[in-house]
């Protein structure tokens, strides 16, 4: 689904991320992890073509990510609160990028029912525009905007970060399902081991912007991690 | 712990992003703000001799008849532009400082404020003319000191009543009722308000009593303060309740719908947008100085075709001028989501065009100004449309200052509007159809030089496509690097 070839982005002298080759398959659950700079909020903005690669580039589903805006409609993302237009309140915000993504509002609700154990009551009909939700609220309205009309790439930076634990379990359970049950191809980045290596089945460890790890996760591959990273 | 207190606010000044910008904008600013010092400065001086010349009485009692307008502007721009010193106070919360001191340095700050500097200016030459003039220093002096404690009261009285807008629009009406009622004799607060002024000149040790007005305002904008000094109190943002607003007779349009129910939106949600939008309005009444001829700089012909592009393109220049940062807090959504570029440059032009359409049925009254008034205002209209809604879409992609879309701050004096490439572009915007225009009034007669810069509009329109095409290329080209100053708040 992703291809990766060459990958280089450089800030003057600093080289930020270097990636010779990296091959996403459809229908995996991705782990991205690593310190922080160690490149992966970098990796994403690049397949979301919200920064130019210094050198190389990613073909995203045959589309080569920054010369065509074709992968637009079958990718979706939620990387910060930059992906939120603070002046919605969340029903429009979703029926927003629903329209952008051609859903009626029923299609919407639609959705937007399965959610109801998630969002716990406390996003929809809340009178609340979004920039007055918290940020773990605002973080779930985000990440559900990222499930509506059916993309084939979800990407989420960090979604576990800010969240309860409740939500966190129940997140879980929704990737999981994602990627094994709809064929949905996500990536997911998290400096929280053990999030990571519960819901998905490759994890990848950036350090400094390059992969020094790529594991196909199985029982030891927490210990192996925590390895590395007591250093 | 004042030295702390005065390091911190010294770092915040110097260090702020929007201190550091190109050194010829500064040079621009330090201009700006020493033409102001000379203007108040000369009117200090002058006031006295010209009112003396105007010969409507004492120049003393003129100055305290008009002084309840002078206190009332003062208050209502204060309301409106001097910012509240609670922003920077959280993070001293925690720490072992004393909630009094904290509070204490922060009114402290009001205290030093431009607003509170800015008439001394003028009452300090003034009192100096009176003085030279040989009225009597003791009276003079009671009078100038009765003077500034009542400045420094508005200043407190801004510091409770700021965020309280029901106060402001109560009081705003009462004073604009006041000088309309003055102006058409039914009405004279100054006979009531003079007095008062004149009493503190007359008996100069009557400035007691601003002065213990003023400390009484003191404690009680201390108090005030350090009773809302909680995070869920008067440091709290302030949150309206949501409306969930459908506008589906927008569906019809498609994508086209899609964006501009946002815009609506935008425009109605926030502060500075909603500003801008009412700027843009009062654009339509901009006319009347050229068209009434009260100006008589004005009153070349070209002047007309100059109002009748800010006539119409009040809603173009003001709100037009700064896509796609209404934008920025959210660009990398709009950047990511399923959007063709096209389609969301389309759904701003529109936007501009309905505006400008609607401006100009709503400055139809220029009618009745002669047919020329008009003529001018729809052959602005023409040219808006035709052409400057382009170049405001153009200027926007090297407008990369991102807007704070809650606050009205730096709304005024924005440095974007000086950034060297749209300065550029306003040229085509204004002196370009004034050329076209001149060249047919000159060659053949005005009604050939409307005809012309119409034309050109049209002209304009028919090539849309064309334009289009290349806009969306610029915008491609600069989207990183708008990305990137969009991220720097």
């Amino acid at each position: 689904m992703i291809t990766v070839h060459n990958l280089t982005k450089t800030y003057g002298e600093q080289t930020v991320l270097n990636i010779d080759h990296l091959e996403i398959p459809k229908g995996q659950s991705f782990g991205l992890v690593g310190n922080n700079g160690a490149g992966k909020t970098t990796l994403f903005s690049l397949l979301l073509d919200l920064i130019q690669p210094s050198s190389g580039h990613i073909i995203n589903n045959d589309v080569q990510v920054d010369e065509s805006e074709a992968w637009k409609p079958f990718t979706s993302a939620f990387i910060d609160e930059t992906f939120l237009i603070g002046y919605l309140t969340p029903e429009e915000y979703f029926y927003f990028i629903g329209e952008l993504r051609g859903r009626n509002k029923a299609d919407v609700d639609a959705l937007l029912s399965n959610f109801d154990d998630f969002f716990h009551g406390e996003i929809l009909g809340q009178k609340k525009y979004l920039r007055d939700l918290s940020k773990g609220n605002q973080k779930k309205v985000g990440i559900v905007a990222s499930f509506i009309g059916n993309p084939e790439v979800v990407i989420l930076d960090e979604p576990f970060a800010n969240l309860d634990p409740t939500t966190q379990i129940r997140l879980k359970g929704i990737i999981k399902d994602l990627a094994s049950k709809e064929g949905v191809t996500v990536l997911v980045s998290s400096h929280d081991l053990i999030h990571v290596t519960e819901v998905c089945e490759r994890i990848v460890v950036l350090n400094k912007g390059e992969i020094v790890k790529d594991i196909h996760t199985s029982a030891e591959t927490m210990k192996e991690l925590e390895a590395f990273f007591a250093g | 712990m004042l030295k702390h207190f005065i390091g911190l606010q010294w770092k915040s000044f110097f260090r702020s992003a929007t201190f550091k910008t190109e050194i010829w904008f500064k040079i621009l600013m330090a201009l700006g703000a020493l033409y102001f010092i000379v203007v108040f400065l000369g009117m200090g001086v002058g006031a006295y001799f010209i009112i003396e010349d105007m010969e409507i009485g004492d120049p003393l009692r003129v100055v305290n008849q008009f002084l309840i307008y002078y206190l009332a502007f003062d208050l209502v721009f204060r309301y409106m532009l001097q910012k509240m010193p609670v922003t920077n106070i959280k993070p001293l919360l925690y720490l072992p400082i004393s909630k009094n001191k904290v509070v204490n340095f922060s009114l402290g700050k009001t205290v030093v404020s431009f607003f509170n500097i800015a008439h001394a200016f003028f009452f300090i030459p003034f009192s100096i003319v009176l003085l030279v003039e040989g009225y009597p220093p003791a009276q003079v002096i009671g009078w100038h000191l009765a003077l500034l404690a009542i400045f420094y009261c508005n200043n407190f009285i801004n510091v409770m009543v700021n965020n309280q807008n029901t106060v402001f629009y109560i009081f705003a009406a009462l004073f604009i009722l006041a000088g309309a009622s003055q102006y058409y004799q039914w009405f004279d607060i100054t006979q009531y308000t003079q007095p008062i002024f004149d009493f503190f000149y007359d008996m100069p040790w009557t400035a007691v009593i601003p002065w213990a007005i003023l400390i009484v305002l003191y404690y009680g904008a201390f108090a005030y303060f350090k009773k809302h000094m909680y995070l869920d109190g008067g440091l709290a943002k302030k949150q309206t309740e949501a409306k969930t607003e459908n506008l589906e007779w927008l569906d019809r349009f498609g994508n086209l719908g899609t964006f501009l129910k946002n815009d609506i939106k935008l425009i109605k949600r926030n502060k500075r947008s909603r500003s801008a939008v009412i700027a843009g309005f009062f654009f339509i009444f901009y006319g009347l100085l050229f068209f009434t001829n009260a100006i008589e700089v004005y009153d070349g012909p070209f002047w007309k075709i100059f109002a009748g592009i800010f006539v119409t393109g009040g809603f173009l220049f003001s709100f037009g001028q700064y896509v796609p940062s209404w934008d920025s807090s959210y660009y990398p959504l709009m950047m990511s989501q399923n959007i063709k570029y096209r389609e969301y440059l389309s759904s701003k032009w529109y936007l501009v065009i309905i505006a400008t359409i609607i401006s100009t049925f709503l400055a139809t009254f220029y009618i009745y100004f002669g047919w020329e008034a008009y003529a001018a205002v729809l052959v602005g209209a023409i040219y808006n449309i035709g052409i400057n809604s382009y170049l405001v879409l153009w200027g926007g992609a090297y407008v990369k200052t991102p807007i704070e879309l809650t606050s009205n701050k730096k709304a005024f004096g924005d440095k974007q509007a000086f950034n060297a490439k749209t300065l550029l572009l306003t040229l085509p915007k204004l002196v370009l159809p004034i050329g076209i225009y001149a060249i047919g009034h000159f060659l053949i007669n005005p009604m050939a030089g409307y005809i012309f810069v119409a034309v050109f509009g049209i002209l304009g329109f028919a090539f849309k496509n064309k334009v289009f095409t290349m806009i969306e290329g610029i915008y491609k080209k600069e989207k990183y690097k708008t990305i990137q100053a969009y991220k720097q708040k």
